[in-house]
């Protein structure tokens, strides 16, 4: 009765852990013997053994790494445009009427449109630079940038505006005091998926015409069927979406403090 | 001199339909009012009339605008520490210790920096009070703001409100259904239905007021009889 009382006996967090880890590992080793039993032909997908290989290779020649910035400077200038823009029009559409009604309705309709579609189009109006991909990353994230903000603000609780009306705050103060910091946990959730619609849209944008970054260093791959090369291009695009959402998870974790932890 | 609340003839309805219906309300500076009624007889519209957060008809209609609110629920912003709730929007250039001296009054000197969602109910009413009177109103509104404490914390809460009301004196307005929380607090008690003052009783009895005292239990059957509720025999 006691122990039931206590709760079952936890496994260690390791032993867990481990438990986990079991079957990806297990996928490996199958994935490796198939490599090298001649089952699994590289021209199909290389094995995990000469992905390290090549993951090694590309580093020391400085490729990845070059490719790696590249790429991520592109992300970083069309989610910055994403960001300011996104931010700009949700704050005049969610604190007035007239805003609202002139920006929302042209927003939810180009949201409607499959915006990788918009390739073509970025094409032919911007050419093969960089502002066809800085524009397609920019394009795809102010969308749940924009979308959850606007909701965060208009979803603000009445109650607190009334409480600052009574403190004497102007219309400014309730903005700065009440309205943005209560929308923020909302357009953090939209800086966190804006993010990783980043991240796509430059793989799909990359692979066109580019002559530097990851997605140059995937089509060059293709075209000589080092299906090696082009899983390590695939992983670095994984590692740096991992990566700038751990960055968004930590601005979160401060700027979210004053919320009681879920889980204690 | 202008007198901190002086209501003629007011009136609100919503859809038609009249909320409050020739209201007239006076109150004095450091007066103590009770304002007693069901759901739904307008109590907390005319507080929301006195607190500026609506608007009414009146032939006259004359408040204070140093008043300040302390309504049902905290009403804290969540993403500030309890000290900086307190001072916010305050215009002085001492903001903090003022506030840090308003939180020590209520007994939260211990809870100045903590986040508002992790304090107890009466921890939470506690920094609203302290919001309020850091203001130093001239007429304190308070709705209902014990309601959803526990009974005993209500108790503590009751000291609490008559020592700063007698240290700082501004006029309150409680707005409240609990019988005996107007009994126990007021100077004088207006009993609203249906938009109407239908009662007024003065309580001249010295606080602290005890509910064996037989004054005390006279004036609570005769609210409750008023109320639409027959006082038990005990």
């Amino acid at each position: 009765m006691n122990r039931a009382m206590a709760g079952p006996v936890r496994p260690g967090r390791l032993a867990q852990f481990a438990s986990r880890l079991a079957s990806p590992i297990a996928l490996l080793v199958i994935w490796q013997i198939a490599s090298m039993t001649g089952l699994l032909s590289p021209r199909i997908l290389a094995g995990p053994g000469d992905i390290v290989a090549t993951a090694s290779r590309l580093i020391a020649a400085g490729e990845l790494i070059n490719g790696l910035i590249v790429s991520f400077l592109r992300v970083l200038a069309g989610f910055s445009i994403a960001l300011v823009a996104g931010i700009v029009l949700a704050l005049i559409s969610g604190l007035s009427r007239f805003g609202e009604a002139v920006i929302d309705p042209p927003i939810q309709m180009l949201k409607a449109m499959p915006f990788l579609g918009l390739l073509p189009l970025f094409i032919l109006w911007f050419g093969i630079g960089e502002i066809p991909k800085i524009g397609l990353v920019a394009f795809g994230a102010i969308f749940p940038i924009y979308l959850t903000l606007y909701g965060g603000i208009r979803g603000i609780d009445r109650k607190l505006i009334e409480a600052g009306q009574t403190m004497d705050l102007g219309t400014t103060s309730i903005i700065c005091h009440i309205v943005i910091p209560g929308a923020l946990p909302s357009l953090l959730v939209g800086v966190r998926y804006g993010l990783s619609v980043a991240w796509l849209s430059l793989v799909v944008g990359e692979q066109i015409n580019a002559a530097s970054g990851i997605g140059y260093t995937i089509s060059y791959a293709r075209d000589f069927m080092q299906t090696d090369v082009i899983v390590v291009c695939l992983l670095v695009y994984a590692i740096l979406g991992l990566l700038t959402d751990g960055l968004v998870r930590m601005i979160e974790a401060y700027a979210l403090r004053w919320r009681p932890e879920v889980f204690g | 001199m202008i007198p901190l609340v002086d209501i003629r003839q007011l009136t609100r309805s919503f859809g038609g339909a009249a909320v409050l219906d020739g209201i007239d309300l006076a109150m004095a500076p450091g007066e103590f009012v009770a304002l007693l009624g069901r759901s739904g007889s307008g109590k907390t519209t005319l507080l929301r009339i006195l607190a500026g957060l609506d608007t009414a008809a009146a032939e006259r209609l004359q408040l204070t605008t140093r008043r300040s609110v302390v309504f049902q629920e905290p009403r804290l912003l969540p993403w500030k520490s309890v000290i900086d709730n307190v001072a916010l929007g305050l215009r002085h250039p001492d903001a903090r210790t003022l506030a840090t001296h308003a939180l020590e009054e209520v007994g939260l000197s211990h809870r100045i920096d903590a986040w508002p969602l992790t304090l107890s109910g009466g921890e939470a009413q506690r920094s609203a009070l302290a919001r309020a009177l850091v203001r130093e109103p001239e007429l304190l509104l308070l709705d209902e703001p014990f309601a959803s404490l526990d009974a005993l914390t209500r108790l503590r809460m009751h000291e609490l409100v008559l020592a700063l009301w007698r240290k700082h004196s501004p006029a309150v307005l409680l707005v409240t259904h609990d019988v005996w929380e107007a009994v126990a607090l007021a100077d004088r008690i207006l009993v609203l239905d249906q938009g109407h003052f239908i009662r007024e009783i003065n309580v001249d009895i010295d606080r602290p007021r005890r509910r064996d005292d037989p004054r005390t239990g006279r004036i609570e059957a005769a609210l409750l009889e008023e109320l639409g509720v027959l006082p038990t025999q005990d």
